[in-house]
């Protein structure tokens, strides 16, 4: 087959080799090449960094790098299961067997099939092995490695009959492998060859502080011990380790071998390309191997002669690739090693010189051995700059440090402060307005300083927004917003979160404080946490957070004087004091009966009628006196509150969907019915308004919603936090192809996780970019359920749908509450007599005040004039 | 009833008033909205927003600002003084304040103050 445009081949379809892909399809590589990917593992590429988070998985799909199982460009093939056995240099081809063995040791015994194709440039990316040192009895069951996902299905397995087991090796990989068996509920072991644990990122003190606290949850830490054999029983599975030294073994029926990796250089090795002289297959600053039609990326690689074991590095090999090929200039240039990591809960950083290996370097060091915190500043011998440091237990002033050192700035006078407790990364560094802060997207502290005066910004979020600051990894944000903050403090304004002069908590806060103590009375709340009595700002903002938690009656006697204008009389307040009514018609969809008593409602009582935005109809012009009446035969109808009153769900848009349309998927009028019955009544911070489009077309508009559901030839997907209004947000999609149980669960989520957290007054789209974090985070929480609070929001949203009652049928039916609708209170059937109508194109209107009053405008006491509704108009 | 040469008209019951929220009164003639606040103390104010001109403050929120006993019109929010009548947001406009007698579990409502200086 003779080829019109070049062929590339990739080897290895791991983390980088994704990345390649990914960044030669975004970057226009495939207008001119076709990529083959040739991956030994039975599975497109997967986070491998997220390894141990697979026992938490629902399945192994989650960890997915390509869900989809293929790229959507067409001319990038992708093919699994195919391990490349030789690489021919001079005929410019490789050759693969698929399947491909399961074991690498034994490509012989493997029984597939062999293939061959050309390539006109060869990127390989086979990754890294893990190390098992020659250990006699390496070869028993139940030894494992950890690197794969089938790795860990294998520990799972053997978990299942094993109580004790150990890993061998204590760097970052072993503890996280130690991890997982914990979590597998096998007592573990940690056996380390070094005096210490992760003798690569820290020093003896912070390793023994390290040990402490995984001892404290339970694991077992053997240090400087050597493993001289692993016993086996008479079945070949392991029942025991033996230490160099020492008589008696460690009963063990699990052995983990996290010994460190190796460089998968094989293939390179045996067609004769240069290799590093500690393993990797060796590369110029462009990837390029010693065979300039070959590269290699990631782990397997070796640029310069040294091997990255992040997968950062991985990554810009990657891009420098595609560059290269696309003519461009970037070179790779080494990599910052520096680490901040989680493990086994406990806070490790690791960065710059950690080990003072720089000339005269000093050391200083914070060290809470109760606490567990361990904390040590390398500084250069002038005691001006920050070299590195490395951080045990609390690392949250990695973000204030790392740019420290990126940048070479002057240190404050007194650097400890930077690791006292108390700073929390909260120190003023006297930065320089050059001083990069976040070192992912090159923004300095000038730039950031200049969003904050000149653009407008005024929190993490707006600066985010403005010059991309803390929107990569993150771990800059608690600096960009200690900038943020200086800067308004230095201006004397106070950055003041409190709702009102009432309480100096902010909304999501009073949340918590009325969850955690269970207050159902305003009097309560401001006597324990605010002062004064209130006002129209913190009022209605209680009686939100009471209704969302309680879902009582909004007019009960405690709760009717806290509610907005609206809510007060369940109706939206017009500008000359009557009000509109606006009927419940979920998803838009009506029979032509209840159309007719919409119609005959309106024309017994004179309201003008209007067609909303929302799929509805609106009864303006009622007085408040009459709402009852109104309604009563609105209820015996079957009608029930619209809501549109309320800081509330209002409606859920949907078009005709399958059931009419041509072009329809799913039933979206079935699926928008039912999410406005589940949410109707549901007290929020803003309004919130849904929608269901039946296909991509999207005739409802769902995207312009907070929240957003379009059907797909699979499920649907759900979107969150549009808007339309004054400032117009599109919904971002949350998750695609989902079930309808599975949305649900996810919108239950999706809206309590909103009503605990946004401000008020808030829609979702300004709430979702106030989070740090942005829509990652709404997924992190709702999707990942990241904060193990999921069950939590749905059992909440489950009481409230469940709690649920039509509060207008609730008022008709409590004399209490009717009583309040009355004109005058002495004088209940004189009708306001201030409120006039004139007519237009039909139906009635509000008289401009200007126009002449139908009615004399006092009426006396005592004897009040007989009058009809229909008179005073 | 006449105290003084003032008259004075009673309107309701002070049980009729719930604590921190209005109704309206007709009296003389006037819509008029009387309050009780949390003290106990019991306010008569015109009942005619100035701003949106529409007859509504008895509906509106009441609660303190800086100790000022107030009301916050459900129109478009504009505070008024319970105890002169002076919006608290433009000191150039003000409703009308009338005088109240709470008397044997009745709420009396007189003549219009005069605007404090
Ligand atoms: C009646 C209606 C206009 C119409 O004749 O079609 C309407 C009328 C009002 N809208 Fe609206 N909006 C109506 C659809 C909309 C829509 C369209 C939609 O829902 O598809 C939008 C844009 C979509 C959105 O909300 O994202 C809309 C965006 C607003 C906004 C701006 C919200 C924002 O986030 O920027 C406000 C102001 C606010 O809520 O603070 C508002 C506020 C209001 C209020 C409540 C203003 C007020 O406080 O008096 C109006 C009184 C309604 C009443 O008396 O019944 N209305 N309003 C619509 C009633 C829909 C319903 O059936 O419930
Ligand atoms: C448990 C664990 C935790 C980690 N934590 C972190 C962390 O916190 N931070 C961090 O930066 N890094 C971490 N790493 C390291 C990170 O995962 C690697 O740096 C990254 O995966 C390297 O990507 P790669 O594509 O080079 O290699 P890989 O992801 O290993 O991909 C190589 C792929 O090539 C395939 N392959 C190999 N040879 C062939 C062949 N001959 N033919 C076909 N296919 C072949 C392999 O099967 C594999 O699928 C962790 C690793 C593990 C195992
Ligand atoms: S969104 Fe699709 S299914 Fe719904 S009406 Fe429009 S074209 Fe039809
Ligand atoms: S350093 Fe700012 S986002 Fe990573």
């Amino acid at each position: 087959m003779t080829h019109l445009r070049p062929t590339l081949v990739v080897v290895g379809h791991g983390m980088v080799g994704h990345r390649f892909v990914q960044a030669a399809i975004e970057r226009g590589l495939t207008e001119t090449h076709d990529i083959v990917v040739l991956g030994e593992e039975p599975r497109p590429a997967y986070d491998r960094v997220a390894l141990t988070s697979f026992f938490a998985a629902e399945s192994a799909d989650e960890l997915s790098l390509l869900p989809e199982g293929e790229y959507a460009d067409p001319r990038v093939r992708l093919v699994l299961d195919a391990a490349v056995t030789a690489i021919d240099r001079v005929g410019r081809t490789v050759t693969y067997v698929s399947p491909a063995p399961r074991s690498t040791d034994e490509p012989l015994t493997n029984p597939g099939a062999v293939h061959t194709i050309s390539y006109d440039g060869l990127v390989l990316a086979t990754g890294a092995a893990p190390f098992v040192p020659p250990v006699p009895g390496k070869e028993l069951d139940n030894v494992f490695v950890y690197r794969t996902i089938e790795d860990l299905e294998a520990i799972r397995e053997a978990s299942r009959t094993a109580t004790a087991g150990a890993v061998i090796g204590g760097g970052l990989l072993g503890l996280e492998a130690a991890n997982a068996l914990h979590q597998l509920g096998v007592r573990t072991h940690v056996v380390e060859m070094a005096p210490r644990l992760m003798a690569v990122q820290v020093d003896a003190a912070g390793g023994a502080t390290l040990k402490r606290h995984i001892e404290q949850l339970g694991l077992d830490v053997h240090t400087g011990v050597m493993t001289e054999l692993i016993d086996g029983d008479d079945d070949g599975v392991v029942s025991g380790l033996k230490f160099k030294d020492v008589e008696e073994p460690l009963p063990v029926e699990i052995v983990v071998f996290s010994a460190g990796i190796r460089p998968r250089d094989a293939l390179a090795r045996e067609c004769d390309l240069d290799v590093a002289e500690r393993g990797g297959v060796l590369v110029d600053e462009q990837c390029r191997t010693s065979d300039p039609r070959i590269f290699a990326i990631g782990e397997c690689a070796a640029p310069g002669g040294t091997m990255y074991g992040l997968v950062a590095p991985g990554y810009a090999m990657a891009e420098v690739v595609v560059d290269a090929l696309l003519k461009g200039p970037g070179a790779f240039t080494g990599a910052d090693m520096s680490t901040k990591l989680k493990l086994l809960g406990v806070d490790v950083a690791s960065f710059g010189d950690a080990f003072a290996t720089t000339e005269g370097a000093l050391e200083l060091v914070y060290s809470d051995a109760v606490a567990g915190v361990y904390k040590k500043l390398v500084i250069s011998d002038d005691g001006t700059r920050l070299l590195g440091g490395i951080l045990v237990g609390d690392a949250s002033a990695y973000g204030v440090l790392r740019p420290l050192v990126a940048s070479g700035l002057a240190l404050p006078a007194n650097p400890e402060e930077l690791i006292l407790p108390a700073s929390r990364g909260g120190v003023k560094l006297g930065m320089p307005d050059e001083a990069q802060v976040c070192s992912c997207n090159d923004v300095t502290k000038g730039q950031i300083l200049h969003a904050v005066t000149e653009d407008g910004c005024e929190s993490v979020a707006d600066v985010k927004k403005c010059t991309r600051a803390g929107s990569t990894c993150g771990s800059c944000v608690s600096v960009v917003k200690n900038i943020i903050e200086e800067h308004f403090e230095s201006v004397g304004k106070v950055v003041d979160k409190g709702l009102c002069e009432h309480f100096r908590l902010s909304r999501q806060e009073l949340f918590d404080v009325v969850a955690v103590h269970g207050y159902k009375r305003f009097d309560d709340i401001v006597e324990a946490h605010g002062t004064g009595r209130g006002c129209d700002i913190c009022k209605p903002a209680i009686a939100s957070i009471l209704a969302s938690q309680f879902n009582g009656h909004v007019l009960e006697k405690e709760t009717a004087r806290l509610q907005d204008t609206n809510d007060a009389y369940l109706a939206n307040i017009q500008r000359n004091g009557t009000y509109s009514v606006v009927p419940r018609i979920p998803g838009g969809e009506i029979t032509p009966d209840k159309l007719i008593v919409i119609g005959e409602v309106a024309r017994d009582f004179n309201l003008y009628t209007k067609i909303t935005g929302g799929q509805r109809i609106d009864l303006f012009g009622a007085r408040m006196e009459e709402l009852p009446a109104i309604w009563r035969r609105l209820v015996d109808a079957g009608f029930e509150s619209g809501h549109a009153y309320g800081k509330s769900l209002r409606t859920v848009k949907s078009c005709v969907g399958s059931t009419w349309c041509r072009f329809g998927v799913q039933d979206s009028v079935g699926l928008a019915i039912a999410l406005e019955l589940r949410y109707r009544g549901l007290r929020s911070p803003h309004k919130l308004k849904g929608g269901v489009s039946g296909c991509a077309r999207e005739c409802a508009e769902a995207r312009g919603k907070d929240f957003g559901v379009i059907a797909t030839e699979k499920g649907w997907n759900l979107y969150v936090g549009g808007n339309g209004g004054a400032v117009p947000a599109h919904a971002q999609l949350l998750a695609g192809d989902i079930d309808t149980e599975t949305l649900i669960s996810y919108l239950d989520r999706f809206l309590m996780y909103y009503i605990r957290t946004a401000d008020r007054l808030q829609r979702t789209a300004g709430w979702m970019e106030s989070l740090d974090g942005g829509l990652d985070r709404v997924r992190e929480v709702v999707v990942d359920d990241s904060l193990g609070l999921g069950a939590e929001l749905e059992a909440e949203m489950a009481r409230h749908v469940g709690g649920y009652f039509d509060e207008w049928k609730a008022t008709l039916e409590d004399p209490e509450k009717l009583g309040r609708f009355v004109s005058f209170v002495n004088a209940p059937d004189t009708p306001d007599p201030t409120i006039s109508f004139t007519e237009e194109r039909g139906q009635i209107r509000p008289a401009d005040p200007d126009e002449p009053v139908l009615l004399a405008s006092t009426i006396s006491v005592g004897a009040p004039v007989e009058t009809t509704v229909g008179a005073v108009r | 009833m006449t105290r003084g040469d003032r008259t004075w008209e009673k309107v309701c019951s002070v049980d009729d008033l719930e604590i921190e929220r209005g109704v309206t009164a007709l009296v003389h003639g006037q819509a008029v909205a009387i309050f009780r606040t949390h003290d106990g103390e019991v306010y008569a104010l015109g009942n005619h927003d100035p701003f949106a001109k529409a007859s509504v403050l008895a509906r509106g929120i009441v609660g303190t600002r800086a100790g000022v006993p107030f009301v916050a019109s459900p129109m478009h929010k504009h505070a008024f003084d319970l105890r002169t009548g002076v919006c608290l947001d433009d000191e150039q406009a003000s409703v009308p304040c009338y005088d109240v007698l709470v008397e044997g579990g009745f709420v009396h409502v007189g003549g219009r103050r005069r605007a404090v200086a």
